[in-house]
């Protein structure tokens, strides 16, 4: 689904705090699986889900998505491949404050100006999946935790999306919560969406729903499951 | 409806949205805002109307008018005068005017009598303009005593009040019947106060003046392009006076759109992030700020604009009559009648919409091109 070649990632290049946050990584996401990301902090696991959804750039290195290389992409391809392919839920939710849940939700879908009766079923459709149908109104600033967290996930769903992308999901919930988020991880998988996340929970990373792990260390891949073959360690 | 259509919708709702989020901050810059608007809007209808009255007023005036002079005095014309101008080549109309200036003690004000040629007032008639209708409580029907020169009680009736339409030239009117005129003034027979002339040619007029000069060495010509030019002139003072007001306008102007594109808060750029992160285009952020901009600076524009209307039209600008207009003397309820041209709605409208609405974009732009990835970082 997405292969990486080579992926190398600097800030403040050229500066005298100059830090390579990604060196050389070489990564195949599989289609229709649930890939989990862990690392110690700082190990580079945002950074990477950055490029693998196309949020930033990588300085160095390609990005094949459907095998189509988009690394020379200008910003305004991305942003449409952004939107065609990918969900996000980021880990502190990132919903607009003042507005209601459905509004939230159907946010996403604004550019693309479609009759709003059709965005809203399907807003409400979504809504009903996550339990959370009688709090379609309530401003987003007033809802739970979890609450929020599910309003993200159908936000991330709207514009029906291959890949859905999460950036620790469970490290704003409790057991019980992050428990709920992983019975409705699987339902995502089993309708057969790519779910590529980020975690330093075991009780995430070690659930049967996650089907590959890649651990991440100093921004290197040091171990990754399935068999398939970890990137050749590098210097950077 | 058009994919379009839909999306511009979608981002004005969403925009309303931001906006009413922080309602406190935004009606209070747009009561600033509409309040800039409704000063430098007040002035320029304001002067534009006055503008406006006195070249009508103008336009239907003489092209010279003579006087005739004693010891540097204005004085009456005497009779025969007339018969010598008419013998002046190039002279095509001439006509002895009579008016005079009378001072009603009652209400401090001075009044223009005239006695006017192609009106037929009957005797012991008269029309009156409607700054009188206003002081002293005139309407048709009702009767008004004058006191002469000479001491003696005038009464006279009221035929009919003048339409506002003309106000600056009839506001203080008192027309009459010429003999009534030249009772009450004691003017003898074939004297008049003036002569208004037209010129066949408008080309001579100049030299129609000197010869009038030469001919009559006691008379002044006085002509209308000449007056025309002083009425120039006096505007462009107080147009000078409203263009300082503009100046300072539009630096209050830079001060808001320079608030407005430095104080791009930190929040403010978080949601630009987000919009970015879930799929907006760089352009479809602009856009929404565009929006956002837009409606501000047009709902201040029109309700500055509107106060501004009602404040010089039906209100007669009570905050700067006393700054604009030379005549507050002798017209105590001067009231405009309504003139506006679409080149000063296009000005002011350019003026506030415009810049507002980059001022908003700038920043918004900087922060639109920014890799969205900062919003996965707390
Ligand atoms: N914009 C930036 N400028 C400079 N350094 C950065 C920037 N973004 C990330 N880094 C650095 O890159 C490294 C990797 O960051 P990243 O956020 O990918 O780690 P992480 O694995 O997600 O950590 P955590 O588990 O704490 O979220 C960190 O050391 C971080 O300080
Ligand atoms: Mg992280």
């Amino acid at each position: 689904m997405i292969e990486l070649k080579n992926i190398r990632k600097v800030f403040n290049q050229g500066q005298h705090n100059e830090f390579w946050a990604l060196c050389g990584i070489d990564l195949a996401i599989p289609e229709q699986q649930v890939t989990a990301l862990r690392g110690p902090s700082g190990s580079g696991k945002t950074t990477l889900l950055t490029i693998l959804g196309c949020l930033a750039r990588p300085t160095e290195g390609r990005v094949r998505l459907k095998g189509e290389d988009i690394s020379g992409l200008p910003e305004r391809f991305l942003t449409e491949i952004r939107r065609q392919t990918f969900g996000f839920v980021f880990q502190q939710f990132n919903l607009i404050r003042g507005l209601s849940a459905i509004e939230n939700i159907i946010l996403p879908a604004y550019p693309l100006g479609l009759p709003r009766k059709h965005l809203l079923e399907k807003a409400e459709a979504l809504l009903a999946d996550v339990a959370l149908a009688h709090r379609r109104e309530a401003k987003v600033e007033w809802l739970s935790g979890g609450e929020q967290q599910r309003v993200a996930i159908c936000r991330a769903l709207i514009n029906d999306p291959e890949i859905l992308i999460a950036d620790e999901p469970t490290a704003n919930l409790d057991t019980k919560l992050a428990t709920e988020f992983l019975g409705i991880l699987e339902r995502l998988a089993a309708q057969g969406r790519t779910i590529i996340l980020t975690s330093h929970d075991p009780l995430v990373v070690e659930s049967s729903v996650v089907d590959c792990v890649v651990t991440l260390r100093d921004g290197r891949i040091v171990d990754q499951t399935e068999g398939r073959p970890a990137s050749a360690e590098r210097f950077c | 409806m058009k994919p379009w259509i839909a999306k511009q919708l979608y981002l004005i709702d969403y925009t309303l949205a931001s906006l009413s989020r922080r309602k406190a901050k935004n009606l209070s810059l747009l009561f600033i805002y509409a309040l800039l608007v409704f000063v430098l809007a007040s002035v320029a209808l304001y002067t534009q109307a006055l503008r406006h009255e006195a070249q009508a007023v103008l336009a239907g005036s003489p092209e010279i008018v003579l006087q005739r002079m004693i010891a540097g005095r204005h004085d009456l014309i005497p009779a025969g005068y007339l018969e010598k101008i008419g013998r002046i080549r190039g002279v095509q109309k001439i006509e002895g005017r009579l008016w005079g200036y009378y001072y009603d003690s009652v209400v401090k004000a001075n009044y223009t009598f005239m006695a006017p040629r192609e009106m037929n007032i009957a005797r012991g008639e008269i029309i009156v303009g409607p700054a009188l209708e206003r002081s002293r409580g005139l309407a048709a029907g009702n009767g008004i005593s004058f006191r002469s020169y000479t001491g003696e009680l005038h009464t006279f009736i009221v035929a009919e009040v003048l339409p506002e339409a003309t106000e600056l030239a009839s506001a203080d009117l008192v027309l009459m019947n010429e003999a009534d005129f030249r009772a009450f003034f004691k003017y003898p027979d074939g004297h008049f106060t003036d002569v208004a002339l037209s010129v066949a040619n408008p080309q001579e007029v100049r030299n129609v003046a000197v010869k009038l000069m030469n001919a009559l060495p006691d008379s002044r010509p006085i002509l209308r392009e000449e007056v025309l030019r002083t009425y120039a002139s006096i505007f462009d003072w107080r147009e000078g006076l409203m263009l300082a007001l503009l100046a300072a306008a539009i630096l209050a102007f830079c001060i808001l759109a320079w608030d407005k594109a430095a104080g791009l808060s930190a929040e403010e750029r978080r949601e630009i992030g987000i919009l970015k992160a879930i799929g907006w285009e760089t352009g479809d952020v602009i856009q929404m700020k565009f929006w956002e901009g837009l409606l501000i600076s047009l709902s201040a524009f029109l309700l500055g604009f509107l106060a501004a209307y009602g404040h010089v039209f039906y209100f007669g600008a009570p905050l700067f009559e006393p700054v604009l207009k030379g005549w507050a003397v002798l017209y105590p309820h001067f009231s405009l009648p309504p003139h506006i041209d679409g080149l000063t709605i296009a000005t002011l409208a350019f003026f506030t919409v415009v810049p507002y609405t980059a001022a908003v974009l700038v920043p918004i732009w900087r922060a639109a091109i920014t890799d969205p990835d900062t919003v996965m970082r707390a």
